[in-house]
């Protein structure tokens, strides 16, 4: 029998926190993530030159293996939550830099004249007028980071956090089927819920476009 | 800085080059996990992605199993089959292969889909049919999508081929950086995280590189310009 369910029904408790574990150690690097992507698309935005370098330095260093990341984390930070943080939120940089600086990009150029034209100043016509417009293009980079992210956290298990990845890792040290799979199945449905809740966002602060 | 300063020197220890746990041993190791991975991987994704952009049938399903793909963790996916199968490299191998599949599955199939209807239909006036329609025509346009999922399935196969040091305790560089955090050894760990980043990284390039040989000089350019078009009306 794969799942033992009566275990499930004694350890209930626990695979809550392990909920809420993979939740603080999802939520901070997307937050941070989407800071520093702001910060780097602004400035692409007024250095195009900036832009080619910047997305290509990101996808080279998506490609370094996570477990590989926290590792070489080990000597600055230490086994800590910073370490996870650290490397979670340079993943995310790769979705969302491109995401928002597109997302900026497609506001018709009609409308970003007439806010100058209405006397908005440069800070003023990116808050209330290029970010809205954008915001469907910035949310669907948020939700592809985020599902990431929730997946990446399991591996945070090799040092000494992870979350669910902390029961997947666990069930196997034991050879127990039910707790990876309760890990497993876990990690799939928060990716999964995070991902509906925030097309839903999408489509709230954005009702006139519903295809995206 | 030290430590990263003592792991480049692991590397060119000559020590670490020779007998059990030699550099070259575990890098053909890990190349070798994720060859096979990709190769298999590959043989099923992509002609499902073909069959399904190809006719239109069943689209969704690739698209939700490139979803699911991304929803469920790597992790899990080796942990369970290692349980299941028991240790060595099967499992390993066995869990890569599902892990290459949805990239590559999810980007053929939007790749072949996405062919401009104006060429097909145009192909399909100048008599194109089925299985050369798709090989003459919907294959080489929808070339550099399948590439981006090749690509895509390659970093990560090489990335969590790195559990298998600790999960179904088999070879890989992984080794190093699981021994190393066992033996409070952190040069080995750093060497370890080194070596796995460089190989990921010189796969990516390396792709990129075949990508940009393999992909008509006139259609890259094609693509590049109708990429500027769109970004200058945007501008």
């Amino acid at each position: 029998m794969l799942i033992n369910w009566e275990w499930i029904g004694r350890n209930l408790g626990s695979i809550g926190d392990s909920v809420t574990e993979h939740l603080v150690l999802t939520a901070p690097p997307v937050v941070f993530g989407f800071i520093v992507s702001f910060g780097l698309a602004l400035l692409a935005r007024r250095y195009r030159g900036l832009y080619q370098p910047l997305v290509r330095s990101t996808g080279v260093l998506f490609a370094v293996p996570s477990l590989a990341f926290f590792a070489l984390l080990i000597p600055f930070l230490g086994l800590s939550r910073a370490n996870a943080y650290v490397a979670l939120t340079v993943y995310t940089l790769i979705v969302l830099l491109p995401n928002i600086v597109e997302g900026l990009d497609g506001v018709p150029a009609d409308v970003t004249e007439a806010a100058d034209a209405m006397g908005f100043s440069a800070v003023k016509r990116l808050l209330k007028v290029e970010l809205p417009l954008a915001l469907p293009v910035i949310i669907a980079g948020l939700r592809i980071a985020t599902v990431t992210i929730i997946g990446l956290v399991t591996i945070t298990a090799f040092i000494g956090f992870g979350g669910l990845g902390a029961d997947i890792l666990t069930g196997y040290n034991r050879a127990f089927p039910t707790q990876i799979v309760v890990g497993v199945t876990l990690t799939a449905v928060l990716s999964i819920v995070a991902d509906v809740a925030l097309l839903g966002l999408q489509r709230a602060v954005a009702p006139w476009r519903q295809e995206v | 800085m030290e430590v990263f300063v003592e792991g480049v020197l692991w590397i060119f220890d000559p020590d670490n080059w020779s007998g059990i746990n030699a550099i070259p041993d575990r890098v053909r190791e890990h190349v070798f996990y994720a060859v096979v991975a990709l190769v298999v991987g590959a043989a099923i994704a992509v002609p499902i992605g073909l069959w399904t952009g190809h006719t239109g049938r069943l689209g969704n399903l690739a698209i939700n199993i490139g979803n699911l793909g991304r929803a469920i963790p790597d992790l899990g996916i080796v942990a369970i089959a290692a349980v299941l199968i028991g240790f060595g490299i099967l499992p390993v191998i066995l869990a890569l292969i599902a892990l290459a599949i949805p990239p590559m599955l999810t980007n053929t199939y939007t790749g072949v889909r996405g062919v401009d209807a104006d060429v097909r239909d145009c192909a399909v006036g100048l008599g194109f049919t089925g299985w050369r329609l798709l090989r003459q025509v919907e294959i080489p346009l929808a070339l550099p999508l399948i590439f981006t999922g090749l690509r895509v399935s390659t970093v990560q196969v090489i990335a969590t081929a790195t559990i298998s040091g600790f999960i179904g305790r088999a070879g890989g560089l992984g080794r190093y950086i699981f021994d190393g955090l066992s033996m409070f050894d952190t040069p080995r760990v750093v060497a370890g995280a080194i070596l796995v980043a460089l190989l990921g990284v010189l796969a990516d390039v390396g792709l990129a590189r075949l990508q940009r040989a393999v992909i008509p000089k006139g259609y890259a350019a094609a693509l590049a310009e109708r990429e500027a078009a769109t970004t200058a009306t945007r501008a």
